[in-house]
């Protein structure tokens, strides 16, 4: 069975190279455009692995790894964040959240997958 | 029209109009930090997403603006009307520049670099490019790497802390990310895990030693750390680069040991006064773990072992290879075969001799004689490789004049093989090759009926099997038609039409003479020479040949060949003191027969063995050899093919390491016999050829009988 992954973002064309690119190599992908649209889509199935974009509204990145963290079934789960910030603080609220690991955006596709197979495996 | 960009354009331009707007409502409100920040979120996401989709110029361009606008929101710069109508320029710009990526119109370069230059005017001195590309999680691997390619060997050490799954991280990836960079040996220490009432089971108590050897530098090896380095201790050291060619020995054990911080200097010196093996007794004396002792002598072997190959690579540099001629190698084989002979007769005149210093030699020479003889022998090995490409072209050749579309594949091509024998082995295969193309693979039109691809496989492979090397031909054809098999083998008289024959029986009635199923004669295959010939020359020398096939999915032809022709395990036996060798890998078992047994089988030539009844054949009568035979007979039982015959010896002597002398001109047609080998006391022992031996024999018990129902 193909691995799931839920990618959270709220630009679409961000979600769309993901989407695109975890798909070529066989993953399973479900979007969600925040974090709240996140909450309510993964209720219904186990996810392998999630990665979100920190900055949303609704709810953002580091809230939603909060939420996820929280949920016995997703203490986990491998979640990746996309950092946009060239801050460390974010990045860090992020990792205190309890990300396993980010990317920097702006990212290669290549650099994606190298993220999703070293967690992942 | 590329589908994720085209969605980046659309979201641009809708940021870009957001962005607009934004902006009018900071010139009315030139303090509101929500529309700065909507303002930078909006720039920001431009960038991003730009240098993903390959919009590397609007990415530059862009950068140099959120920089400024970053430094807004943080209160270091102030906005003004001229920062909006600048910011509103470069919208237009951005535009200009996502049309003319459409391929409408041409931005214009000259006023992006004015309006980039005039934002960077804003920025105070303290470019942070350097910075901006040194965050990323991966390394972008093949951009950054030295283009020298250096080996190193690195001791990694990870020590993960307690928390490490907390935040979902999963190690086995990583350590499989490690190996995937190179040459690695992973020791998992388990000490620190508790008893299991204490254990917390969202803890990890693991930690690791690796010693990686790679071309990559400790940066790359730091990046694969780099979602852990704050749950966990990770330690990378160099242990040896490439040029520690001088320097023959690796470090002790407890030098690795004491290096690694695991031992004090006074345990080891302490410990070295006690002479026995260190790691040992570091361990029995509590100093240091069994794992962390069997780490370091993981990582000792590790280097010792990259040393040694790289003191052989600096040898072996400048002369990689001579070109011999193939005479002179045969003779250096004789020649080692001579010495095996005579080292044969030295060890058993050592040993009648009883004399210390005799033996001592003889020891000696009898280990370099051995290992002579494997390099010897090792000279003549050739990667079969160097036959396998010839058949490129025949297939290609004979798939244009037969019409059909075959892809060939090899595979193997490193696999050795003494010379002797891949000399031999050219022709069998183009038979068995124009045999798959011409009757295997059907025309691109059948195939397509039968729901194939149009262009067929042939695939060539050899690999190693034992003392045997496998080499097998295989196309994804017809398959062998058992039918056809059948009625042409009762047509040409080989079976009878009542004949019940396995599948595999029937498969290998197409290895005997005169049998071809082709229903036309074409120019390549077809007039029933050819597998037989393949068999004869195959099992000429040593080997057989196999079939496998199944109807509509292809055939697949496996020759099990010998490694080398030279010399043989065989078993020494002797009847009525000639001494015979049989060839150790067809022998089975050896059982006695006594003349009791021999009264129950009312003289048939049968043994029972474990409720099996197996055929034997007295060598002593099949060779007309005198003497008296003693009361207790041996049966040496072979596998000859598929069947278990039984040879009566007098005596069975033991395993005899047998180099093949060939016999002379005139008795090269001598059957039953293949060869011949000298013994350590110089006695000649003929080396039975079994399969011979057992077609005579099963040729005159056929004429006795036909003689009989005459009679």
């Amino acid at each position: 069975m193909s691995k799931k992954i839920l990618a959270v973002d709220d630009s679409a064309s961000i979600r769309q190279m993901v989407c695109f690119t975890l798909q070529r190599e066989g993953y399973e992908v479900i979007e969600a455009s925040d974090g709240r649209d996140a909450l309510s889509k993964i209720g219904a199935s186990a996810v392998n692995m999630v990665i979100t974009d920190l900055h949303m509204p609704n709810m953002n990145g580091v809230e939603l790894i909060q939420a996820l963290r929280a949920n016995p079934s997703f203490k986990f789960t491998p979640i990746v964040m996309l950092t946009t910030e060239s801050h460390q603080d974010k990045k860090d609220m992020g990792k205190q959240a309890g990300a396993t690991g980010w990317i920097v955006k702006p990212f290669k596709p290549e650099q994606l997958i190298a993220v999703v197979k070293r967690l992942l495996g | 029209m590329d589908a994720p960009k085209q969605v980046y354009r659309e979201e641009a331009f809708e940021l870009l109009s957001d962005l607009e707007d934004a902006l009018i409502e900071l010139e009315q409100q030139p303090g509101d930090l929500d529309t700065v920040n909507r303002i930078f979120r909006a720039m920001h996401t431009i960038k991003g997403s730009g240098a993903m989709f390959g919009f590397d110029e609007i990415a530059t361009f862009t950068h140099t603006i959120e920089t400024v606008y970053d430094l807004i929101r943080e209160g270091k710069l102030s906005v003004d009307e001229d920062l909006i109508s600048l910011t509103l320029r470069s919208c237009d710009q951005i535009k200009a520049m996502l049309s003319a990526s459409e391929g409408e119109g041409q931005a214009d370069d000259a006023l992006t670099l004015e309006i980039s230059s005039a934002f960077k005017r804003l920025i105070p001195a303290e470019p942070d490019d350097a910075a901006q590309n040194a965050r990323c999680g991966i390394s972008e691997g093949g951009e950054q790497e030295i283009d020298e390619k250096v080996e190193a060997t690195f001791r990694i050490r990870f020590r993960p802390h307690r928390e490490l799954f907390q935040n979902g991280t999963n190690p086995v990836p990583l350590l499989n990310e490690l190996r995937s960079l190179g040459h690695a040996r992973i020791i998992c220490h388990l000490k620190d895990i508790p008893d299991l009432h204490e254990i917390d089971p969202e803890a990890c108590y693991t930690s690791w030693d690796i010693i990686l050897t790679t071309d990559k530098d400790d940066n790359v090896i730091r990046d694969v750390f780099i979602f852990v380095e704050h749950v966990s201790d990770i330690e990378i050291t160099l242990i040896d680069d490439s040029n520690g060619i001088e320097e023959e020995e690796y470090k002790k054990i407890g030098e690795i040991l004491f290096d690694r911080g695991d031992i004090s200097l006074s345990d080891l010196e302490n410990i070295l006064g006690r002479q026995k093996k260190i790691g040992e007794m570091l361990v029995e004396s509590g100093k240091a773990r069994r794992s962390e002792v069997q780490s370091a002598l993981v990582e000792q072997e590790h280097v010792r072992e990259l040393r040694k190959k790289r003191v052989a690579a600096s040898v072996g540099e400048g002369a990689s290879s001579i070109r011999v001629a193939s005479h002179k190698l045969d003779s250096l084989v004789n020649l080692v075969g001579e010495l095996v002979t005579v080292q044969a007769r030295l060890s058993q005149l050592s040993a009648q001799k009883d004399d210390t210093d005799l033996t001592l030699v003889s020891e000696e020479v009898e280990r370099l004689v051995a290992e002579l003889r494997d390099n010897a022998m090792g000279m003549r090995m050739l990667p079969i490789g160097t036959i396998f490409a010839k058949f490129k072209r025949l297939v290609r050749d004979l798939s244009t004049e037969l019409g059909k579309e075959v892809n060939f594949t090899t595979s193997g091509e490193e696999t050795e093989l003494d010379k002797t024998v891949i000399d031999k082995l050219g022709d069998p295969l183009v038979h068995l090759i124009r045999n798959s193309i011409d009757h295997g693979i059907e025309s691109p039109d059948a195939r397509k009926a039968a729901g194939k691809p149009a262009e067929g496989t042939i695939r060539l492979t050899a690999e190693h099997s034992g003392a045997h090397v496998l080499i097998s031909v295989s196309d994804d054809g017809a398959g062998l038609d058992t039918e056809a098999i059948r009625s042409k083998a009762i047509e040409k008289g080989l079976i009878s039409p009542d004949a019940a024959m396995s599948e595999k029986d029937l498969f290998e009635l197409i290895l005997s003479p005169g049998f071809s199923t082709a229903k036309s004669i074409s120019k390549v295959s077809g007039r029933g020479v050819g597998m037989d010939v393949v068999t004869s020359s195959i099992e000429s020398f040593g080997g057989t040949v196999e079939i496998a096939s199944v109807r509509g999915r292809g055939t697949t032809i496996t020759l099990k060949l010998p490694l080398t022709l030279a010399i043989i395990d065989g078993l020494l036996v002797t009847i009525s003191d000639e001494f015979f060798v049989i060839p150790l890998n067809a022998v089975v078992e050896c059982i006695e027969l006594s003349d009791e047994d021999r009264r129950h089988t009312h003289g048939r030539n049968l043994a029972r063995v474990r409720e099996e009844i197996v055929p034997y054949i007295p060598l002593r009568e099949a060779f007309a050899l005198g003497g008296g035979k003693p009361s207790i007979e041996q049966v040496v039982v072979t596998e000859v093919g598929e069947r278990r015959i039984g040879f009566v010896v007098d005596k069975v002597v033991g395993q005899h390491q047998t180099v093949i002398k060939n016999m002379g001109k005139f008795l090269r047609h001598v059957d039953g016999v293949s060869g011949a080998t000298i013994m350590g006391d110089g006695t000649v022992a003929l080396i039975l050829d079994i399969n011979k031996i057992t077609q005579q024999s099963e040729y005159m018990e056929a004429s006795m009988n036909a003689a009989g129902h005459h009679a």
